[in-house]
């Protein structure tokens, strides 16, 4: 069943993506470190003020996430590009979206699990407390980092074409983000401060939208870019 | 009659290349590369450095498409049908795209599921090639013979019909050298064929059917028999 071949592909890239991570020895732990540097430098450059904090707590998460989160989508092309393994990938047969989702899924757990981390360490830090709509902010979260994952794969794929990838990879995703950060970023915030889905509902569903149209936008594209 | 004869030829050709053009920026690296290969045939393809070998190679294993001319494998159009081609053959390139922190049985498992299928045989692969003993190491503390030895072992997972090999002989031992010529000459009993890259003819002697000479992007002759 050719489906079932193509699922088989996904998870082979996705378990193979989340092992070869979990054993380099300086991946995750230096994306997390990283992330928790950057909400500490957030901090104080915010001051002390308790109200300034929790006001700006939601941007600086997202930001700090996506700061962390550009990282690991160059790592997760990197690993492709040593010793050749890219060519070898795409000398399988299959979808070329097959790779993508792979990639995408491998990236969600990744970004998923740093978001915790992150939300965690900034919970404590800017003394946020866990607002009653708590389910509508975990819904939040999953597609802020929906779609800033599947953005993120799909234009760390591109740059990993190119020697400057490190400076074009941020280049080329924070301007396509903005749509993204800012209905994550107005959505959360309204949640935090007690918002029961009146302002949060026009900003998830926009984000729902844009998840949805660069979630098939990637997907289809992915083939060009990747074979140049 | 002549032409029935000629098409019928073409329609067992594991291989068939036809004024195959390549360029990257202003310089040209293929200029009408004609070359065909029957099933159970190896070809050995030689050329200085710079000659067009491995592009020629590339071309057919659906990595570049050509500008100009067409190429089938198996059959199958490498700019029309890749993923039909990519199924037909095997490509050993001079890096061995392995993945460093898998372990040579995970690296061979990885693509078995990529392959789509289900149960192929990995472990009798792992002996096949003389790294039964170290399945579970990672690659990383591999040597480059041992990475070439389990990326021989990747390339006879799936079967294909035709082989496209990189200088296959660089790394490997006296042992290394008789294991790939060994696989070669299976290979061509069941029917495959293969293009062997070759910048020296020894390790290969007794194993080529016939040699081809790439010079400046041309095929310089039909092809000697070896």
């Amino acid at each position: 069943m050719a489906w079932q071949d193509d699922w088989r592909r996904v998870r082979a890239i996705a378990w193979k993506d989340l092992t070869t991570e979990r054993r380099s020895k300086a991946g995750f732990s230096g994306v997390v470190a990283f992330g928790v540097s950057v909400l500490v430098l957030f901090g104080f450059a915010l001051g002390p003020e308790a109200a300034a904090l929790r006001d700006a707590a939601s941007g600086v998460i997202w930001l700090t996430v996506l700061f962390a989160g550009v990282l690991a989508f160059n790592r997760s092309f990197q690993v492709e590009l040593e010793s050749g393994a890219i060519e070898t990938l795409l000398l399988y047969p299959g979808p070329r979206w097959a790779i993508f989702s792979g990639k995408l899924l491998a990236n969600l757990v990744f970004v998923g699990v740093l978001l915790s981390i992150v939300i965690g360490v900034g919970i404590v830090l800017f003394q946020v407390g866990i607002p009653e709509a708590w389910p509508a902010l975990l819904g939040v979260l999953a597609l802020g980092t929906v779609g800033l994952v599947s953005l993120g794969t799909f234009y760390g794929a591109m740059a990993s074409r190119s020697r400057a990838r490190e400076v074009l990879l941020p280049l080329l995703l924070f301007p396509m983000l903005v749509p993204v950060l800012l209905a994550a970023i107005q959505a959360s915030r309204a949640l935090l401060g007690g918002d029961v889905m009146t302002e949060a509902g026009a900003w998830i569903r926009l984000l729902l939208a844009f998840d949805v149209i660069f979630l098939v936008a990637t997907h289809l594209a992915f083939g060009a870019i990747i074979e140049g | 009659m002549a032409a029935t004869t000629s098409l019928e030829r073409r329609r067992t050709l594991a291989v068939d290349s036809q004024a195959v053009a390549r360029r990257f920026g202003a310089r040209w690296v293929l200029r009408g590369v004609s070359l065909s290969v029957e099933s159970g045939e190896v070809v050995g393809l030689l050329g200085s450095n710079g000659s067009g070998k491995s592009t020629l190679l590339r071309v057919l294993a659906t990595l570049l498409r050509p500008n100009a001319g067409s190429a089938t494998v198996g059959g199958c159009d490498v700019v029309r049908d890749p993923d039909g081609a990519r199924r037909q053959l095997g490509f050993l390139a001079h890096a061995p795209g392995l993945y460093d922190d898998l372990t040579a049985r995970e690296n061979l498992r990885f693509a078995a599921d990529m392959l789509g299928g289900s149960d192929r045989p990995i472990e009798p692969l792992l002996d096949r090639v003389g790294l039964g003993r170290a399945a579970n190491d990672r690659v990383r503390g591999f040597s480059a013979g041992m990475q070439r030895r389990l990326a021989l072992a990747r390339l006879l997972l799936a079967s294909p019909l035709v082989l496209l090999l990189d200088e296959p002989y660089s790394n490997l031992d006296v042992e290394g050298i008789a294991l790939m010529n060994a696989v070669l000459q299976e290979h061509v009993a069941r029917g495959g064929a293969a293009i062997v890259v070759l910048h020296e003819l020894a390790p290969a002697s007794g194993i080529l059917h016939r040699t081809v000479t790439l010079e400046n992007g041309r095929l310089d002759a039909p092809g000697v028999a070896v």
